[in-house]
């Protein structure tokens, strides 16, 4: 008798990559929404330099910003990077477990950027209603904040996906961790930005 | 023993998709479906964007405000513009034929991320209907679609935030969208085909959707940072607490001066190509095209602010604002002339296509004119938020993006249904549209340069002539759905069968059934490198044009 196994969505995608030589466009696809998400935060940007440039702070406002926390904010998260650029090489030399090892580095290095960022939050003399740059302050660095929990949510999946024996994400298939590093990288070079705009201007 | 099927055969996939009327309503990645799930879905918030419209102008058929209460009026005016601009045209310009067509016009069996495009589309109704819902639970944004703080600010939130909301989905949608567009006409194209063989509307839609996806992401980081304003009382924008309103009109203009070509880009592609078909002539200028619209897009970016000049913008600004601003008429003269050109000798059929396309030639020139009116600083001084930019702004968007929906729905009838729409329906259908929109709007430039403004339910007695002679314009543009409905239900039943290719036309589309099957060619997609090659020795014939032919003449 003839049984027809049932193709699965995922295993359709990952068939036609391997045999069909159709290219996969899905890193073009993320690349395009970087673009878009990038603009958010040019509008961000945008307006907070207009606010610095255009509106002074009302009287008995606070607005002070410490250096040596986000100074190391932004070190976590450049290593991070590096950690996680690590973990792709070490993918495509097909030794998962070393990938999964840097992998969990770069998802603890997030945690700890995001915990850092709770202890800043929580020192600061100023709240988010309190004057027009605390608040720009506190909603752009908290839009970042949240990609970087998005982030670090996608490196944990990943590192997940990459387990030996079972994991569907190995050395032909890098998409995944691909796409987790485009963004991860494209976060820091945001955080980047926003540190020289927000902290060293 | 078990067979595991080759991955060319997509059986699998088109047995979970359910077949017939129910694909329609169903999560389906068929980019046809797609396609028309956007157009009727527009379609259905354009009749409840148009009742709208009816209550404004009933309002206002009479100096006094008497059919209903000003925060009513209010409501329904920013119902109106959001409905209108979110959910009917660029959902159908762009989401509706792009979806239809561009994989065709690129040889692809789909589009680049076929459930991506399930996903933008599956935005829109939830994001509508709770835009429209809130109107009944709490009452809608009172603000106008451009949601000027403080007004916006200061108006009732609930009905502000839940607008809010679903503008941002639907720019999500719109963003997905884009994304989509430009990974399938930049990597999808079949192998062969050059990007400078790609019909017009592809270029369009590249166009289209680079600005889709630079510009409104601003946007949604400007409703965010609004609804803060709103929810949890910080001040980007508002002045009471330190805020600068002005860098919201900035940010809001930098989506939404774009967002009119986002609007009009599309609408000139599709002209583009229906103009060749029923003139049976090549589109004249195809290279100028492109570049005109790469034009428009690099300077669409940067005269947002012309919409500002009464914002206490600072004179280098409108200086340099009224500089790019003209600048945008050279490319659109061009498109404009390269129009004329394409039907100057050709074989017209004056069917209902070509009457609303040229229709659309017609009333975007006289926008197009105020436009240029507008950019100049003293003139936007005095008209500004006056009756004249109303007429000006629907000349752009009515006269030209709606006038072209209709052309293609004429045009592409026969290939979405393999039936043809009645033509006598249709003449009447556009003479009743393009007089009532011209009586309805043509007066509006008068009611401005004498001083009405826009956005109001009551006015001076002395305009109520004028008012009145535009209501009843509206009512005409109102009626002409009526025929067009008709149209479109009595020709699924019964409308005469159209064959494949009624046109007798060479882009991709046609070189297959209609409706096409759900690969779109049951063989290899044609390789069509000529896609307006008509008229030059003899009757095309569409096997000589396509495979690689070159007996067309050159298009440049």
């Amino acid at each position: 008798m003839t049984t027809i196994s049932p193709i699965t969505e995922n295993q359709e995608i990952e068939e036609s990559s391997e045999h069909l030589d159709h290219h996969d466009y899905r890193l073009f696809g993320l690349g395009a929404f970087l673009i878009a998400d990038g603009m958010t935060f040019a509008g961000f940007f945008a307006a907070y330099l207009t606010f610095k440039a255009v509106n002074p702070l009302l009287p008995d406002s606070i607005y002070e910003l410490e250096l040596a926390l986000p100074t190391l904010n932004t070190i976590l998260l450049l290593v991070s990077s590096a950690t996680f650029h690590r973990a792709g090489k070490a993918l495509k030399s097909d030794q998962a477990r070393l990938c999964q090892r840097w992998l969990l580095v770069t998802a603890l290095l997030g945690l700890a950027f995001l915990a850092s960022q709770m202890i800043e939050y929580f020192s600061l003399p100023f709240g988010l209603t309190d004057n027009l740059y605390a608040s720009t302050f506190y909603a752009v660095t908290g839009f970042h904040g949240l990609h970087v929990t998005l982030g670090t949510f996608m490196i944990f999946i990943v590192w997940w996906q990459t387990r030996i024996p079972g994991g569907r994400v190995k050395k032909e298939n890098m998409f995944p961790l691909e796409a987790a590093e485009l963004y991860w990288h494209f976060v820091d070079g945001i955080w980047v930005i926003l540190f020289i705009i927000f902290y060293l201007l | 023993m078990t067979i595991s099927i080759p991955p060319t055969s997509k059986q699998p996939q088109e047995s979970i998709q359910p077949r017939g009327w129910l694909r329609y309503f169903s999560f389906s990645l068929d980019h046809k479906v797609i396609g028309l799930q956007y157009l009727v879905c527009g379609f259905i918030f354009y009749l409840v964007g148009g009742a709208l419209a009816g209550a404004i102008r009933i309002e206002l058929a009479s100096p006094i405000s008497d059919f209903m209460p000003r925060d009513v009026y209010n409501q329904v005016l920013t119902l109106h513009g959001t409905i209108m601009i979110f959910l009917w045209i660029v959902p159908v310009v762009n989401g509706a034929f792009g979806n239809y067509l561009i994989p065709f016009y690129v040889g692809a069996r789909d589009m680049a991320f076929p459930r991506l495009n399930a996903v933008a589309f599956w935005l829109i109704p939830p994001a509508g209907l709770m835009l429209i819902s809130s109107y009944f639970i709490t009452g809608s944004a009172q603000s106008g679609w451009t949601a000027y703080p403080p007004l916006s600010i200061s108006t009732p939130a609930a009905g502000q935030i839940i607008w809010i909301l679903s503008v941002l989905l639907l720019g999500g949608s719109s963003i997905f969208g884009g994304i989509n567009f430009i990974a399938t006409i930049l990597k999808l194209r079949r192998p062969g085909l050059l990007l400078m063989q790609l019909p017009m509307y592809c270029w369009a839609m590249l166009g289209t959707s680079i600005l889709v996806v630079l510009s409104t992401p601003v946007l949604a980081g400007t409703l965010i940072l609004l609804s803060f304003d709103i929810v949890a009382h910080t001040g980007f924008f508002n002045p009471v607490l330190g805020g600068n309103v002005i860098v919201y009109q900035h940010l809001f203009w930098f989506y939404s001066h774009p967002a009119v070509y986002i609007m009009v880009l599309p609408a000139f592609g599709l002209v583009s190509e229906i103009l060749p078909v029923h003139c049976r002539k090549p589109l004249f200028g195809y290279v100028t095209m492109v570049y005109s619209i790469m034009a428009i897009v690099g300077l669409g970016l940067v005269v947002w602010a012309h919409h500002m000049f009464t914002s206490g913008t600072p004179p280098w600004m409108r200086l340099f604002f009224t500089i790019a601003t003209s600048f945008i008429a050279v490319p659109t003269g061009i498109k404009f002339f390269n129009w004329v050109a394409t039907l100057w000798g050709g074989r017209i059929s004056l069917n209902s296509a070509v009457l609303f396309s040229c229709g659309f030639i017609v009333n975007f020139v006289l926008g197009g004119i105020t436009g240029v009116a507008l950019a100049q600083v003293p003139f936007d001084v005095h008209v500004h938020d006056t009756y004249f930019v109303v007429a000006h702004f629907h000349y752009i968007v009515y006269g030209g993006s709606v006038f072209v929906i209709f052309s293609s729905v004429y045009h592409w009838y026969p290939k979405f249904t393999g039936r043809m729409l009645n033509e006598n329906l249709g003449r009447f259908h556009f003479f009743l549209t393009f007089v009532g929109f011209n009586l309805c709007f043509a007066p509006q430039h008068w009611l401005g340069l004498n001083g009405m403004p826009r956005r109001v339910a009551e006015y001076d007695p002395q305009f109520t002539f004028v008012n009145q002679l535009s209501s009843v314009g509206a009512l005409l543009m109102a009626l002409s759905t009526l025929p067009f409905l008709f149209n479109i239900i009595n020709s699924i039943l019964r409308g005469k069968v159209s064959g494949d290719n009624p046109w007798n036309a060479l882009t991709p589309e046609w070189l297959t059934s209609s409706p096409p099957p759900v690969e779109n060619w049951l063989g290899d997609p044609p390789l069509v490198t000529e896609p307006y090659g008509y008229g030059i020795t003899k009757e095309p014939n569409v096997e000589d044009l396509t495979e690689g032919d070159n007996t067309g003449a050159s298009t440049k």
